[in-house]
């Protein structure tokens, strides 16, 4: 990957991590977090790799997207108004009763939503059928999802892993944001999850560890993922809970408290200087 | 005729009407009982075990109905609407995705395997879902006309079938299948017999027994739990004056709640409702089970009566 691509990249990503902090600020209720800990994944998938048409959200032939821990609609919301699914000013409307932009995601009203999901541990399981459904009609497709590393704690996912591995979909590429934290605590603390790859490899999955903020990394997996036959790739993502803004990172206390008017200056004040760092870096490129 | 069971009408529809591409089917480790595999010999293609993993089914159901298949899921029913009924609200009732839900060994006849493997709350489970529709066919042709009618509908559909082989209530030349209509087997004036699944054949051998007795009793085969059929319940309510429910369910939130339902707010009518009372099944033949829960013709009659003496 190109430096600029790479800048590029980051910058799209800032972008959303604004957007999110803007969501769950006027929402007054959401989940930062976790949103800001995926940023990276989404950036990655929605502008290095899938086939998407926004004009066309329900194309047939499309590339898939679930997201399993659906509490981070705040990501996904952010990152299809930034990719151009629908005005990113309607992100000001997340979470209000009028809003099409509900709490969690919902496929029928959301442009280039492709699951409802929010009930954490069946986003996978969807994801499997519509990649088994992929198999079936022979279309080239590809399946992506985001699981949380807390959601794995939720024994659909073992399930889904089994039927994703006996179907052999290598169509199927999932990633675990592992960043090590869920509502109530440490994943180690709650209920222990780990060891998170071998569990993955230990059900018949291709498993890749990366660093989940590392875009070039997370496209080189899915890269590797599209050569692997015959086994689903689960992407093990190495991430940090609250990413890019100081006062929420490593604190799970962010996972479903939205910022206060002074917090959402800060988060925001923050993320523009990283805006401007990457523009100036993009203008010495150039 | 022979008696068949309406899981046998389901894997025989199935396979009948399996010619349509769009069509998956979906089992959990039961395609021998719930008799998917009948569709399985024809279309092995298209017929997916899910293993002994009911959640994950209904989801993956769910993500293939996505892409525009029509999913058939199928195990017992104390596994579909019950273990697996938040799969089913989340991911199937509220994207109203185009999954069929075709729950076989429902109810008391399950017989000998016991009281942990019969379910008397699906209907009330299923019905209490939003976009959820609920069809409870007696015999053969309806089971197979309600999988058809499942087919075409646009959404998602509870079906719930029998273990037990059963005797034929309607003609399978003439029978003519509306979903949300219920239908008329008996003319009767004193009242009205509304039965669904096999109670619907001891319904009308309950009300060969009123007919001994001087009792005119009207019968009805509800095979569409929601939407319920109110039209038919009012004016069965004021030609005949008393509604009479029977149902292999619990008591509550069944066939007899969702009567009581659309009567007491169209047409208010006393309701005697017939089903198992409160209590979980037990280990026994299904007519062992039918007469020591109450549910056999003679146990309907005699409960009909005593019913309308205390009115």
């Amino acid at each position: 990957m190109d430096k600029r691509t790479k800048l590029d990249l980051q910058k799209k990503a800032t972008q959303i991590r604004k957007y999110i902090i803007e969501e769950v600020f006027s929402a007054k209720s959401g989940h930062p977090g976790g949103s800001l800990s995926c940023t990276d994944i989404f950036t990655t998938l929605y502008f290095a790799e899938m086939r998407v048409d926004t004009k066309n959200p329900k194309d047939p032939n499309r590339d898939r997207f679930v997201l399993s821990k659906g509490h981070c609609a705040p990501a996904l919301y952010a990152t299809l108004a930034v990719k151009g699914f629908f005005p990113e000013e309607d992100l000001y409307t997340f979470r209000k009763v009028d809003s099409y932009l509900e709490g969690h995601p919902n496929m029928t009203y959301v442009p280039g939503v492709d699951m409802s999901t929010g009930s954490l541990g069946q986003g996978i399981s969807t994801a499997v059928g519509m990649a088994l459904a992929g198999k079936i009609d022979k279309k080239d497709y590809r399946v992506y999802s985001i699981l949380g590393d807390g959601e794995i704690e939720e024994g659909q996912v073992w399930e889904a892993a089994m039927a994703g591995a006996h179907y052999k979909l290598d169509n199927l590429t999932a990633f675990v944001d592992y960043n090590g934290l869920q509502i109530d605590g440490n994943i180690t603390d709650v209920m222990n999850p780990e060891p998170i790859a071998d569990k993955f490899a230990a059900f018949g999955w291709n498993v890749i560890s990366v660093d989940g903020h590392d875009h070039e990394q997370i496209k080189n997996a899915i890269e590797t993922a599209k050569t692997v036959k015959g086994k689903p790739t689960m992407v093990v993502c190495h991430c940090v809970k609250g990413k890019g803004v100081s006062f929420m990172e490593n604190n799970y206390a962010w996972h479903g408290t939205a910022p206060n008017q002074e917090q959402r200056d800060q988060a925001i004040s923050e993320l523009d200087a990283l805006m401007a760092k990457i523009d100036k870096e993009i203008a010495e490129e150039a | 005729m022979g008696k068949v069971a309406t899981r046998e009408a389901y894997g025989k529809a199935l396979a009948e009407f399996g010619a349509d591409e769009r069509i998956i089917v979906l089992d959990a480790d039961l395609s021998k009982s719930t008799k998917t595999d009948t569709f399985k010999k024809v279309y092995p293609e298209r017929h997916f075990n899910m293993g002994i993993a009911e959640g994950n089914m209904m989801s993956v159901a769910a993500g293939l109905a996505s892409t525009g298949k029509i999913v058939f899921a199928s195990t017992f029913a104390i596994f579909a609407a019950e273990r697996a009924c938040e799969q089913i609200r989340n991911a199937i009732c509220y994207p109203k995705l185009n999954v069929k839900v075709c729950a076989t060994h429902a109810g008391l006849t399950v017989g000998e395997d016991g009281a942990s493997h019969q379910c008397i709350e699906d209907l009330a489970v299923m019905r209490a879902l939003p976009n959820m529709l609920v069809l409870s066919p007696c015999d053969e042709i309806e089971t197979k006309l309600a999988i058809k009618a499942a087919i075409e509908h646009d959404g998602p559909v509870y079906v719930r079938l029998g273990r037990l082989g059963v005797e034929a209530v309607h003609d399978p030349e003439t029978f003519k299948f509306e979903v949300g209509k219920g239908v008329e087997i008996k003319e009767g004036t004193d009242l009205t017999i509304v039965a669904t699944g096999l109670m619907v054949q001891e319904s009308l051998k309950a009300a060969e027994i009123l007919d001994e007795k001087g009792v005119n009793a009207r019968v009805i085969d509800m095979h569409t739990i929601k939407p319920i059929d109110t039209e038919i319940l009012v004016k069965a309510a004021k030609e005949t004056g008393f509604i009479v429910t029977v149902e292999e369910h619990n008591i509550s939130g069944g066939l007899g709640g969702a009567v009581c339902e659309a009567l007491s707010q169209n047409y208010p009518c006393k309701v005697k409702m017939i089903g198992v009372e409160e209590k979980f099944g037990k280990s026994g033949t299904p007519a062992a089970l039918l007469e020591k829960y109450g549910l056999n013709a003679e146990a309907i009659a005699e409960k009909i009566l005593a019913a309308k003496e205390a009115k």
